[in-house]
């Protein structure tokens, strides 16, 4: 069959479930209610699983492939878990330049994963993404809030020791 | 109407206000080049095919979105726009699998001979990366093969706005947007109706349907086998189109000489099988109406792409549903039983085939609960699409054209004209009255024609007296339209009481199965009304034109099913069961 993105079994609470009912009620009525519903969902859950999109689908009776379509559309949205620690690599020009694509095959390397993907163990999670307007500090990257400037490749381990 | 003028290549144009470039050009006889656009389904402007210049417009405009305005000049045809278009058409070709010659479009494929038109040279100037797509073929009735899509998107919209299933849709962006099912599932994991409207409308070979010529040709070619085929009422009005044949050419004659040339055993008809469903379904409403056994309103079940959408999207309306089997399933099941037995033949020898103007009927075929003969014997072996058959004729070589008119054989060849008008909307209505007036009121109707039902709008009303009742009818087609019956039906807002629903809008002359029209047709023909009007035409020059008058219909029940339309007999062989599903049911 065609290939599919792999992920990790759904491990949805009933709370959450609860919370996402609740927040499409309230929303589902308006016009364009599917981006807020979208976002607020991928808060809740931390990522749009097909469990979660087939819950708003049946919930605001707009079909799966719509909803689907707008999550694949949008790189904001994600259909991996992301974990503990999110790495998000700047691959913007200015970065990408000064060596950020070496530094992104590196963690790909160190942490076994590919872009996109989620450590077994849930704790790192990795993304490239566009310009975060940090060029002063190409090449740059973030761990969840935590700005990590002007890198080089020795950075990189002490730099995840930090996060064990 | 208020009316603007513009100028166009210099010629002066009236048009009224809201007219967009491409419907001025029309008005003018200027033909401005489409690919994407399908008029009132598909006007995005997304493949820029159609750019005209406007003077003192920055950039080109799409003509097919652009609004025209009073005073506005455009010119639709110089070097510049030439050369744009023509770029534009390598563009898409850069990325599309060219091996036209073994494609089962070559020859009208929109996309092929729009880059003849333009020019377009298959030098390879923009090959670059190329994506590579796995061929879809996990649906019963069609395949998906994204290496010919060209993301014209007119598929999904006519799955959306004219189907209300959306089960296909762009996926991703940018250069790995493909045209697919929520998480990359084949769409026979998905609820599609089968419906083949997308397969209509797709200007290349992306979409079509999974084809059975090789089997059926193989079946005719054993000589333990005894093939009989059945091709629907609206594949004589259809077929002729692929032998150059104007839109609403009656080619019954021809068609069964052909199928009698390509070496079917038996050549019959399926509006025998229409006929024996209006028995069956007269009773059934009759039961519902007066001795008050089942619910109401009672919805036809002849178009399974109809019976899909209710099972999945309105499934606590199954109840309502006739019980009948379709007019190609009830004539599998008498191949299979009556025909087996007075021919003397073992049912598991007889090789059933239907032509049909419809993908859906593929996979009706294949469902449960339609296996009069026993398990393993369906009644229908293969379902093929009137395209298919006409890729038959001329792949064994005959000369369609000059062949003569010939009839059906006898036995299950006899239809009435009642049979014939079941592939336009409102013919399935038209023909159960005419036989319920004459069941309910033991009288024959002198004027059978009843003109409310007929006709292309989406929702149709009537309402009929009839033995001391006002049955009020209501006839709808294409989903979108039904939904706002069906809507009505559980809300129990809704006072019909026989409700006709087809899955395509037109009914099936419009099939999914039907000839390929290019958009540019579609958009300025009415080719459901010129097919549909063929089939009322056959109807009044046929000998009887209500179903119980059928010699053949007679015979049958005095003969073989015994007790009559809904007695025992005849409803285990004519009769099926639904199924309750879900919208998303891919997680159970």
């Amino acid at each position: 069959m065609l290939e599919r993105t792999q992920v990790p079994p759904f491990e949805g609470t009933k709370e959450q479930e609860k919370q996402l009912l609740a927040m499409i009620a309230a929303h589902k009525d308006e016009r364009g209610a599917l981006m807020p519903i979208l976002q607020k969902a991928q808060d809740i859950y931390g990522y749009l699983p097909i469990e979660v999109q087939t819950m708003i689908s049946d919930e605001t009776g707009i079909s799966l492939e719509k909803v689907y379509g707008i999550v694949t559309f949008y790189s904001q949205f994600s259909l991996t878990p992301k974990g503990k620690y999110h790495i998000s690599v700047c691959l913007g020009t200015a970065c990408y330049v000064i060596g950020a694509g070496d530094i992104f095959e590196v963690i790909e390397k160190k942490l076994g994963i590919k872009g996109g993907e989620c450590t077994p163990d849930g704790k790192f999670s990795l993304d490239g993404c566009r310009c975060i307007g940090a060029c002063g500090l190409a090449p740059v990257l973030t761990i969840n809030s935590d700005v990590h400037g002007r890198l080089t490749l020795d950075d990189i381990d002490p730099m995840l020791a930090q996060y064990e | 109407m208020e009316n603007i003028k513009l100028k166009i290549n210099g010629i002066e144009v009236s048009a009224p206000k809201g007219s967009t470039i491409l419907d001025a050009a029309h008005l003018a006889g200027v033909k401005i080049p489409t690919l994407c656009y399908f008029k009132e389904i598909n006007e995005i402007g997304a493949c820029r095919v159609c750019v005209v210049e406007v003077k003192g417009a920055r950039n080109l405009v799409a003509a097919c979105v652009h609004p025209a305005t009073d005073g506005m000049e455009v010119l639709t045809a110089t070097p510049q726009l030439i050369k744009s278009r023509k770029k534009t058409l390598e563009l898409m070709l850069s990325a599309h699998d060219r091996r036209c010659l073994e494609c089962v479009r070559s020859g009208n494929c929109e996309f092929q001979s729009m880059c003849q038109e333009l020019g377009v040279e298959d030098s390879g100037f923009y090959d670059g990366d190329r994506p590579i797509h796995e061929i879809d073929t996990t649906a019963p009735h069609l395949i998906r093969d994204n290496n010919k899509c060209i993301l014209c998107r007119r598929c999904t919209s006519i799955c959306e706005q004219r189907q209300h299933v959306a089960v296909i849709g762009p996926n991703n962006r940018g250069f790995d947007t493909v045209i697919g099912s929520p998480f990359e599932m084949g769409l026979g994991d998905t609820s599609c109706i089968h419906c083949g409207q997308c397969v209509s409308v797709c200007p290349t070979a992306a979409l079509q349907e999974k084809p059975y010529i090789d089997e059926v040709l193989a079946a005719i070619a054993d000589p333990t086998k005894y093939v009989v085929v059945q091709p629907a009422p609206s594949v004589r009005t259809a077929l002729g189109e692929e032998f150059g044949y104007p839109i609403g050419t009656d080619v019954e004659g021809k068609m069964a000489a052909a199928l009698r040339r390509i070496g079917f055993d038996g050549v019959y008809d399926t509006c025998f099988g229409a006929d024996l469903t209006i028995m069956e379904e007269s009773e059934e409403f009759r039961k519902r109406l007066i001795d008050g056994v089942g619910k109401m309103p009672m919805f036809t079940s002849c178009s399974p792409g109809w019976v899909s959408f209710c099972e999945h999207y309105y499934p606590e309306l199954i109840e309502n549903l006739s019980s009948c089997k379709s007019p190609q399933q009830m004539f599998g099941a008498v191949a299979k039983t009556y025909y087996a037995t007075e021919k003397k033949i073992d049912p598991k020898d007889i090789v059933s085939v239907s032509i049909m103007p419809c993908t859906a009927k593929k996979y009706e075929a294949g469902r449960d609960d339609q296996s009069a003969a026993g398990p393993g014997i369906p009644d229908v072996d293969y379902s093929i699409t009137t395209r298919e058959l006409a890729r038959m004729i001329r792949k064994v070589g005959l000369d369609f054209r000059n062949l003569p008119d010939e009839k059906f054989d006898d036995i299950m060849g006899d239809s009435t004209g009642a049979g014939v008008i079941f592939g336009a909307s409102g013919g399935v209505a038209e023909a159960a009255l005419r036989t319920l007036v004459a069941r309910l009121e033991n009288k024959e109707l002198k004027d059978v024609d009843f003109h409310a039902v007929r006709g292309m709008d989406g929702i149709k009303e009537a309402t009929i007296h009839v033995a001391g009742k006002d049955v009020k009818i209501a006839v709808t087609s294409g989903m979108t339209n039904a939904k706002k019956i069906l809507d009505q039906v559980r809300a129990g807002t809704s006072d019909y009481d026989f409700i006709e629903v087809m899955g395509c809008w037109g009914g099936c002359v419009a099939g999914g199965g039907q000839p390929h029209c290019d958009a540019e047709t579609w958009n300025h023909t009415d080719v459901r009304g010129l097919r549909a009007k063929v089939l009322y035409d056959i109807d009044v020059k046929r000998e009887y034109r209500k179903s119980h008058k059928n010699p053949s219909i007679i015979k049958l029940y005095d003969d073989y099913l015994v007790g009559g339309p809904g007695a025992d007999k005849a409803h285990h062989i004519l009769h099926t069961s639904y199924k309750k599903r879900k919208v998303n049911e891919f997680l159970d």
